[in-house]
C-alpha cells in the first residue's frame, strides 16, 4: 500500500476546490465565503505539506511516478504562500472591477493543484498532466477581466502561444519516450547515454517548450503582452508562481532524465541564460508601462536564474533557488507598491504616475526605493545577495564569460530602476492617491519591504533550508 | 571580547538616522532633527578620537578585531583598523559633523530626509574603512552610492539628474568586476578574510587579471583619468555638503582601497602594473591641471584639482616606497580636508550670491575680508604651500617618486607648478581685482556656523602642516610592514 500521506497536500487541495464549486454555484452571494475558505484550504494544505513531507528526504509513489523530496516540499511551500498572499491582496482590486466571483479564488486553487502535481512529477506524462491542470487555470485567469478589450486580448496570446509550446514539449517528450522506452525520469535517466542526434531534437524541444514556460530570451514575447493586459493581481501571480513551478520542473529535467547528457544541454541553458540577461536589460529601457517593464525585468530575472542552473552543480541549483525565491518577494513587494497606486476607483500603472510620489507618500516611495534598489542588485539589500549566490556558484565552474556578461547586465538594468527612482524622488508631484487600503496589502508590503531590508542580517536561514536540496 | 567599539562607530549614525526617521518635527521648523544628527555624529568622533588614543602604535597587526558567523561556513564579519585605516575613519568622522553643520545655509527642503541620507552614508563609510573582510567591504562600498546618489539627485543643481546617473552607473559599472574578483579569490584561495589572505598570498598566476579587475573599480573611484568625467559632473551638481563628502571621503575610499587590497593581496601584479599607473597618474597630474586652468565655473575647478591630486597619491602609493605610501595617505588626509574646506568656501558665497561662475566675482576681499583670509589659507594649503598639511603629502610623494624613477618624478613635479597657477589664478579672479558687480557690495561676511566649520578644518590643515609627527607615527610602522610584506612576496617568487 502506498503511503497516501504524502500526496495528503494535493488530496487535500483537489476535495477543496470540488467543495468550493458546488458551493458557489448553490449559494447565492458566496465570493466572499468562498474567498475566505480557499484561503483557509491553502494554509491547511501548507500546514500539511510542512507536517507530512518537509521530514522526508526522498519518497516516490505510484510506481515511482511521483518523488516528494526537500525540493519538492520547498517549492510547494513557496508555491502556497505566494499563492496565498496574491489571493488576500486581491480582493479590493477586484471589487473595484465588479469582477469579485468565486471563479477567481477556485481558479487559483486549481492552477496551484496544477503546479504541486508538476512539482512532484517524475514521469513525462504526470508532469504534463500537471502543467496543462495548471496552464488551463491560467488561460481563464488571464482573460478574467473580461469586459476589457486588452485583457481578452492577454488571455487569447497566450492561450495560442502557451499551446503551440505545450505542443512542443509534448513532441519532444514523444522522442525521449522513443529512445528509452519509458516515461519514467529514473528510467529515461539510465537509458540516454548515447549521442543519437535525433535525441538532441528531442531535448531541445523539451526545452523550448519549458523556456516559454518561464519566458525566457528568445521565448518571452508572449510575456509583456500578457502582463500588461491581465488584471494586475492576475499578473503578480504570474510573475510568481507559475515560475517556481516551471523552474522546479526545469531543475528535475536538467539533472534526472538528460544528467549523462550535461554537454548537449548546457550551451542551451547558457545562452537562454544571457540572451535573457542582456535582452532583459535593455529591452525594459524604453517601457513606459510598469506592467510591461516588471515583465522585462522578470525575463531578465529568469536570466539569473537559469545560469545557476547553467552551472551543473548542486550550488548552482541551490543558488537558483535562493534566486526566485527571494525574486518571489521583491516581486510581491512591488505589485504591492503597484495596487497601492489608486485614486477614485481607478488604477494608475504607467511610470510617470509614479512622478514625485516621495512629496505626497513618502513611507510607499522608501518601500519603493528599497524594492527598486534590491531588484537593481545593490548591497546590503536582499537581491544583492540572490546575484551574489548566483555568481559564486557560477564562478566555482569557472565560467567568467557568463558570470561577467551577467554583471555587466545589472549595470543596464540599474540604469531603468534608477529611472524610476529618479521619476519618484527628483520628478515634479502629481495628485495624491489612496491611502484606504487593505490590511493585508499594507501587511504584504511592510513584510516583504522589511525581508528584502534586513536579509543581510541573517542570511544564513536560507541558505540552510535550501542546503538540504541535493539533486545530483 | 571586549567592546565592539568599530560596530558601534559604523551602527551609531545608523541609529541616529532610525531616530530621525521617527522623530516628528513641525512644518518648516527643523531644530530637532538638527540636534539629533549632530549629537550623534560628535558623539561618534569623539569614540573614534577614543579610538585613535588607545590605538597601539608600534604593531601593524589589525585591533579592535571583531569576528563574527555572518553566512555559516563563507563570510565572516570582520571589522578592524590597523595604522593606515584608523586615520581615515577619523577624517570621516571628522568631516561628518561639519557637513550636518553646513546644511543650515544650503539645504532648503527636505532637511531631514538630507540628514538621515548623510547618517547612512557615514556608517558605510566608516564600514569601508573598517572591514577586513572582501565580501564586507564590498558591501560597504557599493551600499555607499544609493545615498550618494539620492543626495545629488533631490538636493542637487539644474542637471542633478544627469550627474546622479553617471556617478551611479560609472562606479557601478567598475565595481561589478571587482565583485567577480572578490567571488574568484574565494574559489582560489579558499577565504575572502583579508588577514588570512595576507598570509597566504594569492596564486600569482592569476594575480594580473584579480588586480585589473580591483583596479576597474577603483580607478572609476579614485577617479583616475580617463574614467574622471563623472567626478566634476557629480561635485557641480551635488549640494554643498554633498560635495564635501564626495571628495573628502568617497575618493578616498579608492587610494585605501589601493593600498590594503591591490598593494597587500597581488604584490606581483602591483610590480607588473605600475608603470600603468604611472603613466595615468601623470596624465591625470598635467593633463587635469591644464584643464582646470580653463575652467569657469569654480566648483568645476576645484573638482579637476581633486583629480589632479588624486592623480599624486596614486603616483605615491605605487613608489611602493615608505616615503611615497605615506605621503600618499598624508595627501588623502590633507586632501580630504582642504578640497573640503574649498568646496565649503565656494558653498559660502554660492548661498549668497547664487552664482558659481569665477568671472561673476572679484574684488570681494574689502567686503568680506574674514572669508578671504581663510579661502587664502586653503588655497594655499591646496598648491602644497610649505607649513600647510599639502606640502608634507606631495613632498613625501615626490621623493618617493625620485627614488624610483627620475623621469615620472620630474613631470610630476610640474604638475605642482600648475596645481599653484590654476589656484593662485582662481583667488586672484575672485577675490582681488575690481568689484564686478554691485550686488557683490550686499554680501555680508562668514556667519558663525560657517567660520566654525572653516576654522575647524584650518586648525588641522596648519597644526599637520608644522607638525605632521602624530599622522606619521600612526601610520609608520604599518606602511613599513606593508613594505616588507611586499619585499618578501616578490622574492619569493
Amino acid at each position: 500500500m502506498e503511503n497516501l500521506n504524502l500526496v495528503l497536500p494535493e488530496i487535500f487541495i483537489s476535495l477543496s476546490i470540488m467543495f468550493l464549486l458546488v458551493l458557489g454555484v448553490f449559494k447565492k452571494n458566496s465570493s466572499k465565503i468562498t474567498f475566505n475558505l480557499s484561503l483557509f484550504a491553502i494554509l491547511i494544505t501548507a500546514i500539511i505539506t510542512i507536517n507530512e513531507t518537509f521530514s522526508v528526504s526522498r519518497e516516490t509513489l505510484f510506481n515511482e511516478s511521483v518523488v516528494i523530496d526537500s525540493m519538492s516540499s520547498l517549492m510547494k511551500i513557496i508555491t502556497l504562500i505566494g499563492g496565498f498572499l496574491v489571493l488576500v491582496i486581491s480582493s479590493s482590486y477586484l471589487k473595484t472591477f465588479k469582477i469579485y466571483n468565486i471563479e477567481y479564488p477556485i481558479l487559483i486553487l486549481s492552477s496551484i493543484l496544477g503546479m504541486m502535481v508538476m512539482i512532484s512529477s517524475n514521469d513525462l506524462i504526470v508532469f504534463y498532466m500537471g502543467l496543462e491542470l495548471q496552464s488551463l487555470a491560467l488561460y481563464i485567469l488571464a482573460t478574467y477581466n473580461r469586459d476589457q478589450l486588452k485583457s481578452s486580448e492577454a488571455g487569447l496570446k497566450y492561450f495560442v502561444l502557451s499551446a503551440l509550446s505545450s505542443g512542443l514539449l509534448l513532441y519532444g517528450c514523444s522522442l525521449v519516450y522513443g529512445f528509452s522506452g519509458s516515461t519514467n525520469f529514473n528510467i529515461i535517466s539510465n537509458q540516454l547515454n548515447s549521442n543519437e542526434y535525433v535525441l538532441t531534437f528531442g531535448i531541445v524541444f523539451i526545452l523550448v517548450g519549458l523556456a516559454f514556460k518561464i519566458s525566457a530570451v528568445p521565448f518571452h514575447m508572449w510575456a509583456p503582452d500578457v502582463y500588461e493586459g491581465s488584471p494586475t493581481t492576475v499578473t503578480l501571480f504570474f510573475t510568481m508562481v507559475p515560475k517556481i513551478a516551471a523552474l522546479t520542473v526545469f531543475i528535475r529535467f536538467l539533472y534526472v532524465p538528460f544528467l549523462n547528457l550535461i554537454d548537449q544541454w548546457q550551451m542551451i541553458i547558457i545562452f537562454l541564460s544571457i540572451a535573457s540577461m542582456v535582452f532583459g536589460a535593455v529591452a525594459a529601457i524604453g517601457q513606459t508601462n510598469i506592467k510591461r517593464l516588471i515583465a522585462y525585468s522578470s525575463i531578465g530575472h529568469i536570466g539569473y536564474t537559469l545560469s545557476g542552473l547553467a552551472t551543473a552543480s548542486n550550488e548552482g541549483i541551490q543558488s537558483s533557488i535562493i534566486y526566485i525565491s527571494i525574486y518571489v518577494v521583491m516581486n510581491l513587494a512591488l505589485f504591492s507598491c503597484l495596487l497601492m497606486l489608486r485614486r477614485k476607483e481607478q488604477y494608475y500603472e504607467d511610470i510617470e504616475d509614479l512622478s514625485g510620489l516621495s512629496k505626497n507618500h513618502p513611507l510607499l516611495s522608501l518601500c519603493l526605493l528599497v524594492i527598486l534598489f534590491s531588484l537593481a542588485g545593490i548591497p546590503p539589500l536582499a537581491g544583492f545577495f540572490a546575484k551574489f549566490y548566483v555568481f559564486k556558484a557560477v564562478l566555482e565552474q569557472s565560467m567568467f564569460f557568463l558570470a561577467i556578461v551577467g554583471l555587466l547586465s545589472t549595470v543596464v538594468a540599474a540604469f531603468y530602476y534608477l529611472r524610476i527612482i529618479k521619476i519618484i524622488y527628483f520628478d515634479k508631484e502629481k495628485d495624491k492617491y489612496d491611502t484606504d487600503h487593505s490590511l493585508w496589502l499594507k501587511f504584504s508590503l511592510t513584510v516583504s519591504t522589511i525581508l528584502i531590508l534586513l536579509y543581510f542580517i541573517f542570511p544564513s536561514q536560507l541558505i540552510e533550508v535550501v542546503s538540504r536540496i541535493n539533486i545530483i | 571580547m571586549n567592546f565592539p567599539i568599530l560596530s558601534s562607530l559604523i551602527l551609531l549614525p545608523t541609529v541616529g538616522a532610525l531616530f530621525l526617521f521617527f522623530s516628528k518635527d513641525k512644518e518648516g521648523n527643523n531644530s530637532t532633527a538638527k540636534y539629533v544628527a549632530l549629537f550623534t555624529t560628535i558623539v561618534n568622533f569623539l569614540i573614534s578620537i577614543y579610538l585613535w588614543i588607545s590605538f597601539d602604535q608600534s604593531t601593524s597587526n589589525f585591533q579592535f578585531v571583531e569576528d563574527r558567523t555572518w553566512i555559516e561556513g563563507f563570510i565572516n564579519y570582520k571589522v578592524g583598523v590597523d595604522g593606515i585605516s584608523i586615520l581615515f575613519i577619523i577624517l570621516t568622522t571628522f568631516i561628518t559633523p561639519l557637513c550636518v553643520i553646513s546644511v543650515n545655509n544650503s539645504v532648503k527642503n527636505r532637511l531631514r530626509d538630507f540628514l538621515i541620507a548623510i547618517l547612512i552614508m557615514e556608517s558605510f563609510m566608516i564600514g569601508v574603512f573598517c572591514a577586513i573582510d572582501l565580501v564586507v567591504f564590498y558591501l560597504f562600498f557599493e551600499a555607499g552610492l544609493i545615498p550618494m546618489f539620492l543626495i545629488i539627485g533631490i538636493w542637487g543643481g539644474p542637471k542633478r539628474v544627469y550627474s546622479a546617473f553617471k556617478f551611479f552607473l560609472y562606479t557601478l559599472l567598475g565595481s561589478v568586476l571587482m565583485l567577480v574578483a572578490i567571488i574568484s579569490i574565494y574559489w582560489i584561495s579558499g577565504t575572502t578574510d583579508v588577514i588570512q589572505l595576507y598570509e597566504l598570498g594569492v596564486d600569482a598566476k592569476y594575480q594580473n587579471l584579480l588586480w585589473l579587475a580591483f583596479f576597474s573599480s577603483f580607478a572609476v573611484k579614485t577617479p583616475m583619468w580617463p574614467v574622471h568625467t563623472w567626478l566634476p559632473d557629480a561635485h557641480v551638481e551635488a549640494p554643498t555638503a554633498g560635495s564635501v563628502l564626495l571628495a573628502a571621503i568617497l575618493l578616498k575610499m579608492a587610494g585605501y582601497g589601493f593600498i590594503r587590497f591591490s598593494l597587500g593581496l597581488f604584490p606581483v601584479a602591483s610590480e607588473v602594473f605600475t608603470p600603468l599607473i604611472y603613466t595615468l597618474s601623470v596624465i591625470a597630474i598635467i593633463f587635469t591641471s591644464f584643464i582646470a586652468l580653463m575652467q569657469e565655473d569654480m566648483k568645476k575647478l576645484i573638482a579637476y584639482s581633486s583629480v589632479a591630486h588624486m592623480g599624486f597619491v596614486t603616483l605615491g602609493i605605487f613608489t611602493l616606497q615608505q616615503q611615497g605610501i605615506e605621503g600618499s595617505i598624508i595627501q588623502m588626509i590633507s586632501h580630504g580636508l582642504v578640497s573640503a574646506a574649498l568646496f565649503l568656501c565656494v558653498g559660502v558665497v554660492y548661498d549668497r550670491m547664487h552664482s558659481r561662475m569665477i568671472n561673476s566675482y572679484g574684488g570681494i576681499v574689502t567686503i568680506i575680508p574674514k572669508y578671504s583670509i581663510l579661502f587664502m589659507l586653503f588655497t594655499l594649503a591646496a598648491l602644497g604651500l610649505p607649513g600647510t598639511s599639502g606640502f608634507i603629502g606631495e613632498f613625501l610623494i615626490l621623493m618617493g617618486a625620485f627614488k624610483d624613477n627620475f623621469l615620472v618624478a620630474v613631470i610630476a613635479s610640474l604638475g605642482v607648478i600648475l596645481g599653484a597657477a590654476y589656484m593662485l589664478w582662481l583667488y586672484k579672479r575672485v577675490v582681488f581685482g575690481k568689484l564686478v558687480n554691485e550686488d557683490l557690495k550686499k554680501m555680508f561676511d562668514l556667519n558663525r556656523s560657517e567660520y566654525l566649520i572653516l576654522s575647524c578644518l584650518a586648525v588641522p590643515t596648519l597644526f599637520f602642516g608644522f607638525y605632521p609627527d602624530p599622522l606619521i607615527n600612526t601610520i609608520e610602522v604599518s606602511v613599513t610592514d606593508l613594505i616588507n610584506m611586499h619585499n618578501t612576496n616578490i622574492a619569493s617568487k
